[in-house]
């Protein structure tokens, strides 16, 4: 097991342009680390760095002490879960998992002990005999990270390894991985474009955008302190809702109404002109169904559609937004791969509500969560530095923060 | 109605094609057990009056044709097996390599398929005295594999870009030399792009006429489509139908067993559940 470390590494390709750029984050030995961002943020690129199935352009790629730039795949002692398994399809379950210590030249009862242990943790003694081919999904998937687990690897590397399964197995093997992980120890490096899959597995997290980190924090920290638009809208699901905000005092005016925030916040943001503010959709609530008596305001809206799912309801609630900010969030919308059509605050709220829709309704907002993003550069200008791990710096390269 | 009429209208084709191609081997076959009264008659009927193995013995007592068996077994195996050794490492370049003229490689190999043999018995005829190749094996070996080369590196390049890169990444992380990766993973994956090619090659060597009459004098290395042209008998006006007809039976039999040996190993999506499915 070692550490990976990632200094100002760099892939360009033929045609000059950065797929990588200057990105470094340190993996601590038995910690468990994603690269999360929309397809073609060059997570995936950063992976394969690792493992040495493309050479870096520039920059030190360290695992433990050594450095491994110009090291061939085979002598880097890595084990990877490809995206589509890439299982050896002319070999039985039993030569799949015991391909990587056959080629070490182990002893037969050593491979026989060894890959009978790997089957019994990924429960596939029954399939042993059994050619990939006639294996479920999932079970591919267990044969693939047990041909990793078998052998004595100093971390696993897994790109994308659940995107070809269905909802519900995702959900299981996530679980599965995780409690691998954390029974091995053993230090990985995930990649996925699925920000649920970043915020449940990952000890850390690292957010791409085209190539350049943009934060590099725990989930939690992603989640209450994203360093820019850019992640504040990436992570959370529902995402967060962006609109355009002045700031008075320690009073935010928003399309629907003003909403108190705490000074130290209005302080940081005071004297900026139009603004973009973030507010999470859980941190509305239906002022109806609101029993405590918490600080934040309240302010009537029509609801446009709502979506009732049991446990919550997703109310949807149009405005109206100025030109400049527009072309913002469309722009973010575009690095998110998504498409929004209209301009609309999304709100979370508690499944007894009887909200309606076309019904102009009362709900209450906490604006003390509320984030002020500058929509020039995108910044976070509330952040709480000391709890948001490493953030890009705007038009700097970037420090280390907190 | 339509389905009935559909089922008819296959059947009534397969058989027609059947007949079409299976006619003249049964005539062939039915010749070879004809006695040479028999054959020498007018218009012989179809099948044999009195049945004998006689052609049979005769055959396989004359040391020619057993020579000539040998040689085309010979030839014909180590063309097949050089090969398909080069075709497999020059097709994995072609299919995993970004070179220059890579392009030009490929016509140019086309290029060579399609040239007529004919055209270059004369040529090869004169070097191969001078670099005493004339009557030997390997004098008809190479020119057997550079015809058979290009349709054989077409074939298998075909096969070689249908497997998944990511096999050949998994295996070199799972900590395989490049060679290792080809030869443990690479190479049985393109298995039924190897046997493909290994049959057309040695199809083509086992069945070459004109190179096996022009480049050889003797039955040390005369092959046994050439060597057949020499079974005339006695009487220039009757030739010996029985006994070619019995040649070209003992012949055919090798080529059957082998299709029908590799048959199964030449079936597609092998690679099937490799990736996800």
């Amino acid at each position: 097991m070692a550490a990976i470390d990632m200094k100002n590494i760099v892939k360009k390709y033929g045609d000059g342009f950065p797929a990588v750029n200057d990105v470094s984050i340190d993996v601590a030995d038995g910690e468990f680390m994603i690269l999360v961002g929309p397809s073609g943020c060059g997570k995936s690129t950063l992976l394969r760095m690792i493992v040495g199935l493309e050479d870096i352009t520039s920059g030190d790629m360290m695992i433990g002490d050594r450095r491994v730039n110009d090291l061939a795949p085979r002598d880097r002692n890595l084990a990877m879960v490809f995206q589509n398994y890439a299982l050896y399809p002319h070999l039985t379950v039993y030569e799949n998992i015991a391909f990587p210590l056959r080629l070490a030249k182990a002893p037969d009862d050593e491979i026989d002990e060894k890959v009978r242990a790997a089957s019994k943790t990924l429960d596939l003694d029954e399939h042993l005999d059994r050619k990939p081919g006639n294996l479920s999904g999932g079970q591919r998937q267990r044969v693939a990270m047990g041909r990793a687990i078998v052998r004595e690897a100093d971390a696993f590397l897994f790109d994308e390894p659940l995107s070809n399964l269905d909802a519900k197995l995702r959900g299981q093997m996530r679980t599965e991985i995780s409690r691998l992980q954390r029974r091995l120890g053993i230090t990985t490096v995930y990649v996925t474009h699925d920000q649920t899959e970043a915020m449940t597995l990952g000890d850390r997290v690292a957010v791409l955008k085209r190539g350049i980190l943009q934060q590099l924090a725990t989930p939690r920290e992603l989640y209450e302190n994203p360093g820019n638009l850019f992640v504040a809208g990436f992570i959370g699901s529902p995402p967060m809702n962006f609109m355009p905000a002045t700031v008075e005092g320690t009073s935010v005016k928003l399309p629907f109404g003003a909403v108190q925030i705490t000074p130290e916040k209005a302080e940081k943001a005071a004297g900026r002109g139009l603004l973009i503010a973030g507010i999470r959709p859980e941190y509305f609530e239906d002022a109806s169904v609101k029993t405590d008596r918490a600080p934040g305001s309240t302010f009537r809206a029509p609801v446009d559609v709502v979506e009732w799912l049991g446990n919550e309801t997703y109310a949807y609630i149009p405005f109206e937004a100025p030109p400049e900010v527009v072309t913002q969030l469309r722009q973010l919308e575009r690095d998110l791969d998504g498409e929004s059509l209209h301009t609309q605050l999304v709100v979370s709220l508690d499944g007894i509500s009887r909200i309606k829709e076309g019904e102009e309704a009362e709900i209450w907002v906490d604006g003390s969560k509320m984030h002020l993003f500058d929509p020039a550069t995108g910044e976070n200008l509330t952040v709480d530095r000391d709890h948001a791990g490493r953030i890009l710096e705007v038009g700097a390269e970037e420090v280390v923060a907190g | 109605m339509n389905r009935a009429r559909n089922a008819l209208g296959t059947g009534v084709g397969f058989v027609l094609i059947l007949v079409w191609c299976l006619l003249p081997v049964a005539w062939i076959i039915s010749l070879s057990f004809k006695s040479a009264d028999e054959t020498s008659v007018g218009s012989p009927q179809f099948l044999p009056k009195n049945p004998t193995l006689q052609n049979y013995r005769d055959i396989l007592d004359n040391p020619d044709f057993i020579d000539a068996l040998r040689n085309s077994f010979g030839i014909a195996l180590i063309a097949t097996f050089l090969s398909v050794i080069f075709a497999t490492l020059a097709a994995y370049a072609i299919a995993r390599l970004d070179f220059r003229g890579k392009r030009a490689v490929l016509s140019l190999a086309l290029a060579i398929a399609m040239f007529p043999v004919v055209s270059l018995v004369g040529p090869l005829f004169d070097m191969w005295r001078t670099f005493h190749l004339f009557n030997t094996w390997p004098g008809l070996i190479i020119p057997y594999m550079s015809f058979t080369l290009p349709l054989a590196i077409w074939t298998l390049s075909a096969f070689f870009r249908e497997i998944p890169w990511e096999m050949e990444q998994a295996a070199q992380v799972d900590g395989a030399t490049s060679w290792q990766a080809f030869r443990k993973v690479i190479v049985p994956l393109a298995a039924p792009g190897v046997f493909t090619a290994a049959i057309l090659t040695f199809f083509f060597a086992w069945n070459e006429f004109v190179l096996a009459i022009s480049l050889t004098s003797t039955t040390s290395s005369r092959t046994v489509p050439a060597q057949m042209s020499f079974f005339v008998g006695p009487d220039p006006f009757n030739p010996p139908y029985g006994q070619l007809a019995t040649a070209s039976v003992v012949v055919t039999v090798p080529i059957i067993i082998i299709v029908l040996l590799f048959q199964r190993k030449i079936v597609a999506g092998l690679t099937s559940g490799a990736v996800k499915g």
